[in-house]
């Protein structure tokens, strides 16, 4: 059943990832450089949207608040969000769409593939020697703004009700998707 | 509806609710997407293949499994248990994902021009139109991307996207931590490029 669900859910996410634009580095190098704004009004709109719909999902229990999984918060996970900063800014592109660009036939995307591959082998071997270092001192470890339902992870603001938050966050972000503009070049 | 899916690109609605829609349909049926993770799961594969006691199963280890290889050894043998068992739910969603974007090209009505493949049209305005020159950057690019992905945990689907929707903490630092950086890299990397 899993197996099943895996090939839906990731030709369905492969397909969506491609029509998007996300996994045109042509798009992605726009807009970081500010010009095009049609993949940050996308990005910003569908974090807002799905984060409303979860959390209303998650009160009315049709979704089960034990498929939550929340990921530690750390140094590294700055440090390392600006190295990958780096590779995407100069490459345009990331994990997943790297992926969907090489099965959409770009060439650019398979060296990126290659090269991803060798960071994360690199990455492999240098961890065992990284693990004692600052990079993994805990900033909240797997916290999250509001409560998930799911009691395993710490909350930051425990007293806030968890729907205001994520719909104000929706509100917020779809905001920012509606005012920043629009490109005429698909 | 025909055309909807034959077109190159969305417009920026369809695209943010057909995204939003497949992460809350991965979370509802089995758990946050995720991508970066599957990187080091191939090449822990590879390696298994001429390593004999890379991995083990060790029935004291939580997952069953452990690694001479700290990094796949790490979370009870989480990685190292994936590595030996390679058709699993995470693993197999990578590779649909490459079906998924081979379809979505194939049907498009109006197909990229090889050269563009290659290489985006900015990166020819600025760069010439050398191929080894861009494929040598996404190379390095890749190296960058997956070192700093593994070293965050999680790259722009577990944090920023799946992250965010959950409220994570960690997501919100992670987005931040990239374009803070990719944003001047790249406005300073394409400076005078103009079409």
């Amino acid at each position: 059943m899993s197996i099943l669900y895996a090939t839906i859910l990731g030709l369905l996410f492969g397909f969506i990832l491609q029509k998007t634009g996300a996994a045109n580095p042509q798009k992605v190098i726009e807009m970081l450089r500010l010009r095009d704004f049609h993949l940050m009004k996308t990005i910003l709109f569908s974090i807002g949207f799905s984060s409303l719909a979860l959390f209303l999902l998650l009160s009315t229990g049709i979704i089960d608040s034990g498929h939550i999984s929340i990921k530690s918060s750390y140094i590294g996970v700055i440090v390392g969000g600006a190295i990958f900063g780096i590779g995407w800014a100069i490459s345009g592109f990331c994990p997943g769409t790297g992926v969907v660009a090489a099965g959409a036939g770009r060439k650019d995307a398979l060296s990126f593939i290659v090269g991803g591959l060798l960071g994360a082998f690199i990455y492999m071997l240098a961890y065992a020697s990284l693990k004692p270092s600052f990079l993994f001192d805990k900033l909240g470890d797997k916290i999250t703004l509001v409560a998930t339902s799911n009691e395993k992870f710490p909350i930051l603001l425990p007293d806030l009700p968890a729907i205001a938050v994520a719909g104000s966050i929706a509100i917020i972000f779809i905001l920012i998707a509606w005012k920043l503009p629009q490109n005429q070049k698909a | 509806m025909k055309s909807f899916l034959y077109q190159k690109q969305w417009g920026w609605r369809a695209s943010g609710i057909a995204l939003g829609l497949s992460f809350l349909l991965a979370i509802a049926l089995v758990k946050p997407i995720g991508v970066s993770t599957q990187f080091v799961i191939l090449d822990g594969i590879a390696w298994n293949l001429i390593s004999d006691d890379l991995i083990v199963e060790n029935s004291n280890a939580k997952k069953g499994y452990s690694s001479t290889n700290a990094y796949l050894n790490k979370s009870g043998g989480k990685y190292a248990k994936n590595v030996e068992n390679p058709v699993n739910y995470s693993f197999i969603f990578v590779i649909a994902m490459i079906a998924g974007g081979f379809i979505a090209s194939r049907l498009q009505s109006n197909k990229d021009s090889k050269e563009t493949l290659t290489a985006p049209a900015v990166w020819k305005n600025k760069f010439g139109p050398s191929p080894g020159k861009r494929y040598l950057t996404t190379f390095l690019g890749g190296i960058l991307v997956l070192v700093g992905a593994r070293l965050a945990g999680g790259c722009t689907s577990g944090h920023m996207m799946s992250g965010m929707m959950q409220t994570s903490l960690s997501g919100y630092l992670f987005a931040a931590g990239v374009f803070v950086v990719a944003v001047p890299v790249t406005i300073f990397m394409y400076k005078g490029e103009s079409k």
